[in-house]
């Protein structure tokens, strides 16, 4: 909302002590937010004055462009009070009309420094002005400003005219403050703020209701509580708009059109009320209001043809629907240039219905934001008769007796609200005296009841007001938000973190601790990236939560996995030149629960219990997971050596720390699963759930994403790693016996896994082995092929004694002889 | 060799002279006082004071003395041989110091020399900053509470005053899951977990809720430099007996002051949230200029001359929210809060750009390794 200082001191009796900041800082105050101030004619000096073109010769240059060379009457401005002889590149205007010219000396915004200078064979002195050449808003003429005839004479000071040294301020409108959306409401905030008169222009005598003014028949009254009509008659559709009017309209930043537009526009920036002025010879019979019917079109004033729904409220005459009601008007009624007389109709709309009606034609029109947001219902009859009076004064029209008004305007509610309730909820110290007086100051209307409760009818122009917390918000933005005192309650008691937002914070710093750094990723995924991740058409990951109304129609969905986004991430930093890079991250994931749709419930008493459930169980299931990827350089390259490359093993190595952080046992199998190498992926579980694969990545998912061959991958369900946590780690036990350790090789074939023969040896060894550990690998030719040779490092230790040679000896052989039988391994 | 030596030939022992002794001392003093290195000390000892030297023949003389000329000869070697083996030790211990100091100074490094051989991890700051945040509130008392990002459209709209045809519906600019009559959406903000809150814990008697909310949200907002379809929220919940505007203001003051220092307090502006009646925008004074709008440097670049900082927006519970998550508005009443935890950062740490939060380049990331 753009409002004109001058236009708000007309209606109210503002100080001259408050100026246009001040009057700002106390409407921020009082809730309407200050979006800026528009000052016109800022870095504009010297002589701008008003000009009338007296001749124009239009002269073509050589580079095919066309000049004009104008005398132009400045009046005694430039001293001599001879014609101005100015060149000027513009068409829009002619001879006879009033222009606005700078002459040698001034400056215009940018420092663009006006002097007489040698141009196209003339001698220019000045320039004739264009609104952008002015530093003005673009006022949709495409060329210089053409002053109105009835503009000021040539001559004079053109700043007047412009409105410069009027600041213009525009507010951002909250909702709920639609009266706001007029210099009424605006006016009438400043008031309120500075406690000063305000002259409400919707205070007017009305003449007499008598229905003559035009047949209305109102089938909706749901839809049209009010509506109002009165017409005029020998309009001079040529009549140019008077100069305030254009002047405030194009403030407000709309476009001056024709002085009949202009007028309904005026007003409806005056009072906050839409009006539509109807060509009345073009209305064939009486007017009607209802919803429009199945198949209805209509072609509304942007020439676009509209497919009607039931649900859209019409303005309909004898050939059907003529309007679009309280959005946009039909262009078969539209004002013309040849118009005289005209139907001037407001009335007061649903306003969800008008919201729903601009959002199914995604129509947004000056006239639906405000009806949608709500006008004050007893307006309708103040605007026409305000709009008559000024097509009348202004437009040479005749008003034709009569006055339409049908409908009644809702009920406001009575309110009944606790005196001290602003004291209690605000914290502030406000007394019962305050709140009465404040609650009429907005214009309600406040009966103190015996009981000490009052009863409250909010104004007519404030339909947000329903609840006693409104009339608080209203009492306290007067009192003022600044006077709130500062008081930290005190009787939280909470129980700290939660055990799973504890383990979340362990996993990241052991995470970080292990060298990866974290990434926060979009969620979004589509089919071509599940191509890159090598999934099967009927893998599950491809089962997603799709969106109806995705960003990038390439990625519709909510990811399943966590590894598109790091996997991205890690060839971008490879891209940008990093040696190695180690990313985690952390996110949840969903998969669809296929339990129906979530229900809609009221909201007038909590769902019950069964009732949540239901919606609780319809949402997808979305599980936390973990994923880190490795790609390039592990450990850095330097002077003590060469650094190591990630592989298959970083990932496994990053898994088990993790587990070991928390406790958890893991079993690590092997399995083929895309997108990991299917040699060279481990499948994690924990009790034989599956709880996620780590591994290297397959060399086609690599290449697909950009990363380095033998890049490592890592995803797992945090969720399930988390709820295996240990909580109460249980105090070791060991003995400081001595230690005694043997060393066995054991030569199995290649099939046979490590963690099969740690097992045997485990098992067989008995209750003095301490520990198994694998410290190398040997293939080759003394070993056969398809064989290979594990070393391990066994270590015995009793809890009570030194273990003799015999006995370790013993355990040992126990331990090779439950290998052998069980993995087939043979001791080197 | 104590005790009398029987084997001796007393014919063969000459007269322990005095002179001698003493010449004998003095030569080894010199030998072992002139011994370079353990090397040299070593032959210096054998031959100085080995079994063959001067002093233990001289030593083994004694015995051959007649009885009353032993006491006088034994005294007379037994000196001169323990300041020998005195001088001896003495050197021994300069020798081996000097030797370790040379090997010491021979190992030397240049310290200078790089050491990150291995990676350098670091958590992220929406991460950590959403930490912090809690921990703030979690030391005053208060829990943090979650909930799933795709969220049924009755918690994210209609149970927090937000009806069908609501404009604020519209405004958020919601992303809907296809089809759109499953009624999910995806969390436009943290809210939900609030009304979650509320409908499953409940309020009673001793039991008042004060929860934060911090939390990944959407909005079908083009990505750019300062807008985002995913950011962070976070947000608070009080919900007890007598809970006021004041007790909002003091909350936020703190945790302004936690988060930005000391004396950094907030302002409230009227503002209007579907949520909350009454509604407040919140403004931080500006953390680097102190709400002064500029410094030495000019206009302060944080505020951009404002003095204060734009930072969420905040209200009373609205009690229609209290009814349809069944919490009994005539006896308890509500505060709420919310603020980006993205914009937070971005003033916060000066950052330009809110797509570098989530483009992952580990320099910036790292570049917070060392956040709290
Ligand atoms: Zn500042």
């Amino acid at each position: 909302m753009k409002a004109p200082v001058s236009w708000i001191r007309e209606l109210v009796d503002l100080p001259e002590s408050v100026t246009t900041e001040v009057l700002t800082d106390r409407l921020t105050a009082l809730g309407l937010k200050l979006e800026g101030i528009h000052a016109a004619g800022a870095g504009i000096e010297g002589p701008l004055v008003i000009g009338r073109v007296l001749t124009q010769d239009k002269e073509p240059q050589k580079n095919g462009k066309v000049i004009n060379w104008c005398t132009v009457d400045v009046g005694d401005a430039n001293g001599s009070g001879e014609p101005q002889g100015i060149v000027c590149g513009a068409h829009n205007f002619g001879p006879g009309d009033k222009v606005v010219v700078i002459l040698p000396g001034g400056v215009l915004p940018g420092d663009f420094r006006i002097s007489e200078r040698k141009t196209y064979g003339h001698l220019s002195a000045g320039m004739i002005c264009s609104a952008a050449e002015l530093g003005l808003p673009d006022d949709g003429a495409d060329g210089i400003i053409v002053v109105p005839a009835d503009g000021p004479e040539p001559g004079t000071d053109a700043r007047e005219f412009l409105g410069f040294g009027d600041e213009v301020i525009e507010f951002e409108i909250n909702p709920d403050r639609a009266y706001a959306l007029s210099l009424r409401g605006v006016a009438r905030e400043a008031a309120l703020g500075f406690d000063v008169a305000f002259t409400d222009p919707a205070v007017r005598e009305l003449p007499e209701v008598d229905g003559k003014a035009w047949q209305v028949d109102v089938e909706d009254p749901a839809g049209c509580p009010v509506f109002a009509a009165r017409l005029v008659s020998g309009f001079d559709p040529t009549r140019p708009t008077p100069e305030f009017i254009q002047r405030r309209v194009e403030q407000a930043g709309m476009r001056s059109i024709s002085l009949a537009v202009d007028v309904t526009n005026y007003v409806m920036l005056e009072l906050g009320q839409p009006i539509h002025g109807y060509d009345a010879d073009k209305v064939a019979g009486g007017l009607g209001v209802r919803r429009a019917r199945s198949g209805e079109r209509l072609t509304t004033l942007d020439d676009a043809v509209r497919e009607l729904s039931t649900e859209d409220l019409v303005i309909t005459d004898d050939s059907g629907p003529i309007g679009l009601a309280g959005v946009m008007g039909g262009a078969t009624t539209e004002m013309s240039d040849t118009t005289t007389r005209i139907l001037v109709e407001a009335a007061h709309w649903d306003a969800t219905s008008m919201f729903r009606t601009g959002k199914r034609h995604k129509l947004t029109s000056e006239a639906g934001k405000r009806n949608e947001r709500g006008v004050d219902p007893l307006l309708p009859g103040v605007a026409v008769d305000r709009v008559v009076e000024l097509l009348v004064a202004h437009g040479g029209a005749t008003a034709e007796p009569g006055f339409t008004l049908v409908g009644t305007a809702p009920e406001r509610p009575t309110i009944t609200i606790a005196p001290d309730l602003p004291a209690r909820l605000s914290g502030i110290d406000i007394s019962a005296m305050t709140t009465v007086e404040h609650l009429r100051a907005i214009g309600a209307v406040v009966t103190e009841h015996e009981s000490g409760a009052l009863e409250v009818v909010p104004p007519s122009w404030r339909p947000d007001i329903n609840d006693p917390y409104d009339l608080v918000e209203e009492v306290v933005r007067i009192v003022g938000y600044d006077q709130v005192p500062s008081v930290l309650p005190r009787r939280a008691t909470g129980r700290g973190l939660s055990r799973t937002q504890r383990l979340r914070r362990r996993i990241g710093r052991t995470l970080a601790g292990a060298g990866c750094v974290e990434v926060v990723s979009f969620p979004f995924v589509g089919p071509a990236t599940f191509d890159k991740l090598g999934l099967a058409a009927d893998d599950p990951l491809r089962t997603t939560v799709g969106l109806a109304n995705p960003l990038s129609s390439e990625e519709p969905s909510y990811t399943t996995t966590l590894l598109p986004g790091l996997l991205n991430a890690a060839a971008r930093n490879v891209g940008r030149g990093a040696p190695g890079v180690a990313l985690f991250e952390t996110g949840t994931v969903a998969f669809p629960s296929d339990n129906g749709p979530a229900p809609i419930y009221g909201v007038h008493t909590r769902p019950s219990e069964a009732e949540l459930e239901k919606l609780f169980e319809a949402l997808p299931v979305q599980p936390l997971h973990l994923a880190v990827v490795l790609a390039g350089e592990r450990t850095r390259s330097g002077w003590w050596g060469a650094g190591a490359e990630a592989g298959w093993s970083d990932a496994l190595s990053v898994v088990r720390r993790l587990a070991d952080e928390l406790g958890v046992e893991i079993e690590v199998t092997s399995a083929a699963r895309m997108p990991w190498h299917p040699g060279r992926c481990a499948v994690i579980s924990v009790d034989e759930v599956v709880i996620g694969h780590a591994g290297e990545l397959h060399p086609t998912v690599c290449k697909a994403f950009g990363l380095p061959v033998r890049s490592a991958a890592v995803e797992l369900d945090l969720d399930a790693l988390m709820a295996a946590a240990v909580d109460v780690t249980p105090g070791p036990v060991f003995s400081t016996m001595p230690l005694a350790k043997e060393d066995v090789a054991l030569v199995v074939d290649d099939a046979v896994t490590v963690a099969a023969v740690e097992d045997a040896l485990r098992d067989g060894a008995g209750e003095l082995l301490e520990s198994v550990r694998l410290f190398d690998v040997y293939t080759g030719e003394q070993i056969g092929e398809g064989r290979k040779s594990l070393a391990f490092a066994l270590r015995f230790r009793a809890a009570d004694r030194t273990l003799t040679e015999a006995e370790t000896g013993a355990a040992r052989d126990a331990a090779v002889a439950a290998a052998a039988e069980r993995t087939g391994a043979v001791q080197r | 060799m104590s005790g009398p030596n029987t084997d001796y030939d007393p014919v063969e022992v000459a007269a322990v002279s005095p002179a001698e002794v003493e010449a004998a001392r003095d030569a080894a003093l010199a030998a072992i006082a002139a011994a370079a290195d353990l090397e040299q000390l070593k032959a210096v000892r054998t031959e100085h004071a080995g079994d063959r030297s001067p002093l233990a023949l001289a030593n083994r003389e004694i015995g051959a003395l007649p009885p009353q000329a032993r006491k006088e000869a034994g005294q007379r070697v037994g000196q001169a041989r323990g300041a020998v083996n005195q001088a001896l030790a003495a050197r021994q211990v300069e020798l081996e110091a000097d030797n370790e100091a040379r090997i010491l100074v021979e190992e030397a490094v240049d310290v200078t020399l790089p050491t990150d051989r291995d990676p350098v991890g670091a958590r992220h700051p929406l991460t950590t900053g959403a930490e912090l945040i809690a921990d703030i509130f979690v030391a005053m008392g208060w829990e943090v509470a979650e909930g799933p990002v795709i969220e049924a459209e009755w918690l994210n709209f209609d149970a927090l005053n937000l009806g069908p045809d609501h404009p604020a519906r519209t405004m958020q600019d919601t992303f809907w899951t296809d089809p759109g009559e499953d009624h999910l959406v995806l969390r436009t903000h943290t809210s939900p977990v609030q009304a979650r809150t509320m409908l499953t814990r409940g309020v009673s008697e001793g039991a008042p809720i004060y929860v934060v909310c911090p939390g990944r949200v959407f909005r079908t907002d083009e990505y750019d430099a300062t807008h985002s379809p995913m950011f962070h929220q976070v947000e608070g919940l009080a919900i007890d007996e007598g809970i006021s505007m004041a007790h909002l203001k003091g909350t936020l003051d703190h945790f302004a002051s936690q988060m930005f220092g000391e004396g950094i307090t907030t302002r409230f502006r009227p503002s209007y949230f579907p949520f909350t009646e009454p509604s407040a925008e919140v403004d931080l004074i500006c953390f680097v200029c102190r709400g002064v709008g500029h410094d030495d440097k000019g206009v302060c670049r944080t505020c951009r001359g404002e003095g204060w900082i734009e930072w969420g927006g905040c209200g009373i519970v609205n009690p229609r929210v209290l009814q349809a998550c069944g919490v009994d508005s005539t006896r308890y009443s509500g505060f709420a809060f919310g603020m980006g935890i993205d914009r937070t950062l971005m003033f916060r740490h000066g950052l330009e750009d809110l797509r570098t939060l989530f483009e992952g380049d580990v320099r910036f990331t790292t570049a917070f390794g060392s956040e709290l």
